[in-house]
């Protein structure tokens, strides 16, 4: 009897610990939706070229992240990236003439949204739109850019 | 030349479908026995996972280590060293996890489920069991095999989170990685899919290691060398099929 006693209570450590780290796995290693539970306002701008931005990724102001990124899509009228991002509506006082562009953490790591504050009175509300936008940094330009203007001097030597 | 090669695929076709007629025999009593003869299960639970927790968690806490340490020196060459958290987490998570607890689980529980089947089998115990009317497939063999199911895919999350709390205890606390960048690079970056590919993996892994061990034991031949063979053969075919499969549902899921 006091065998069996001891082996259920095994069995059950192991089945809570085994289901602890189960939820740990499932909630902690995943990043889902950190600004759910605040309250927040989501803003849209439009982009030439997203680069690899994904949902999800950060939106910082000054180094600080104060949203992410809630989806990216095609619009196929204006034939432009949409980008829809959440702001913790802590920060309500955002010029609405800040522009946004997209910028990549260190040599390798991955795109975010800065926003750079602009002079305006107005502020960044729900549903308004950032009008200036800068495109996301393709390598591949930059480096056909340098190639062909290399070129073109030596041309013109 | 050709009578061998006819016979071996014969050989071959055989033990595949006398190992698929005894997994759905396993499966048909599993029902039954998880509902009415739980202590048992709770018993094999107790034998395959319980037991196994601290050759689990020590492996798992030195395999995060290292690749924290391999990580940090070799990121380092880009100055990408906060992306170890990322590195060790969907190493751990969706390959190394679910494998080497596979590797371990059939070293420790699954040799042990073959050589007392086998045993049991040898001393004529099963035979035993039979003659007084009592199904040893049922008695014996399903609680072993639903005790295996069910401990793997929990022992591949301790060794997860044990592994993770490694990585973090080398990258964070010995080699100086940012603590947040470390778990924000980690959480920004695993999607769930993730993590759900290696819990199904783990289930699958326990479904075969658990099945082989059974299996080899049940056949063992009942002499003392028999005995041995068959724990030899438990370990190397599960460590073979577990490769196997892990390569095949890594390409259906990527």
């Amino acid at each position: 009897m006091q065998q069996t006693r001891s082996v259920e209570l095994g069995a059950g450590l192991f089945a809570v610990l085994g289901f602890a780290a189960l939820f740990f796995l499932a909630t902690q290693t995943t990043l889902s939706e950190n600004f759910s539970g605040k309250e927040t306002f989501e803003v849209q701008a439009r982009f030439q070229n997203v680069g690899s931005l994904k949902a999800r990724a950060p939106v910082s102001m000054s180094g600080v992240t104060i949203g992410r990124v809630r989806s990216v899509e095609f619009d196929p009228e204006q034939l432009t990236a949409v980008v829809h991002f959440v702001i913790d509506s802590r920060y309500n006082q955002i010029p609405d003439d800040s522009d946004a562009s997209i910028l990549t953490s260190g040599l390798l790591g991955s795109q975010y949204l800065g926003l750079q504050a602009g002079g305006s009175d107005t502020y960044l509300e729900e549903g308004s739109e950032v009008q200036f936008t800068q495109s996301a940094v393709v390598i591949e330009n930059l480096i056909s850019k340098y190639l062909f203007n290399s070129g073109r001097e030596e041309n013109e030597q | 030349m050709l009578n061998e090669i006819v016979y071996l695929i014969r050989a071959f076709l055989r033990t595949s479908g006398a190992l698929t007629l005894f997994f759905l025999r396993l499966l048909r009593y599993s029902p039954t026995v998880l509902f009415k003869r739980f202590p048992l299960v709770v018993q094999q639970v107790h034998n395959a996972g319980t037991l196994s927790l601290v050759i689990i968690m020590t492996c798992g806490f030195f395999v995060g280590g290292v690749l924290g340490l391999q990580g940090v020196s070799n990121l380092a060459r880009f100055n990408a060293e906060d992306s170890v958290g990322t590195l060790t987490a969907l190493s751990l998570l969706k390959e190394l996890g679910p494998v080497i607890t596979a590797l371990l689980f059939a070293g420790r529980a699954g040799t042990a489920l073959a050589s007392e089947i086998g045993l049991m089998k040898a001393t004529d115990q099963l035979a035993a069991m039979e003659m007084m009317a009592t199904n040893p497939v049922r008695r014996v063999l399903v609680p072993r095999f639903l005790g295996g199911v069910i401990s793997m895919p929990m022992l591949t999350a301790v060794f997860n989170v044990v592994g993770l709390l490694g990585a973090h205890v080398v990258a964070v606390g010995l080699l100086q990685v940012d603590a947040g960048a470390f778990w924000q690079q980690l959480q920004g970056n695993v999607a769930s899919g993730d993590v759900y590919e290696g819990i199904i993996k783990s289930f699958v892994f326990g479904i075969v290691a658990s099945l082989l061990a059974v299996w080899e034991g049940y056949n063992a031949i009942p002499t003392a060398e028999g005995v041995g063979r068959a724990t030899t053969r438990a370990v190397v075919r599960t460590a073979i099929a577990v490769l196997i499969l892990d390569f095949m549902i890594t390409a259906v899921a990527i």
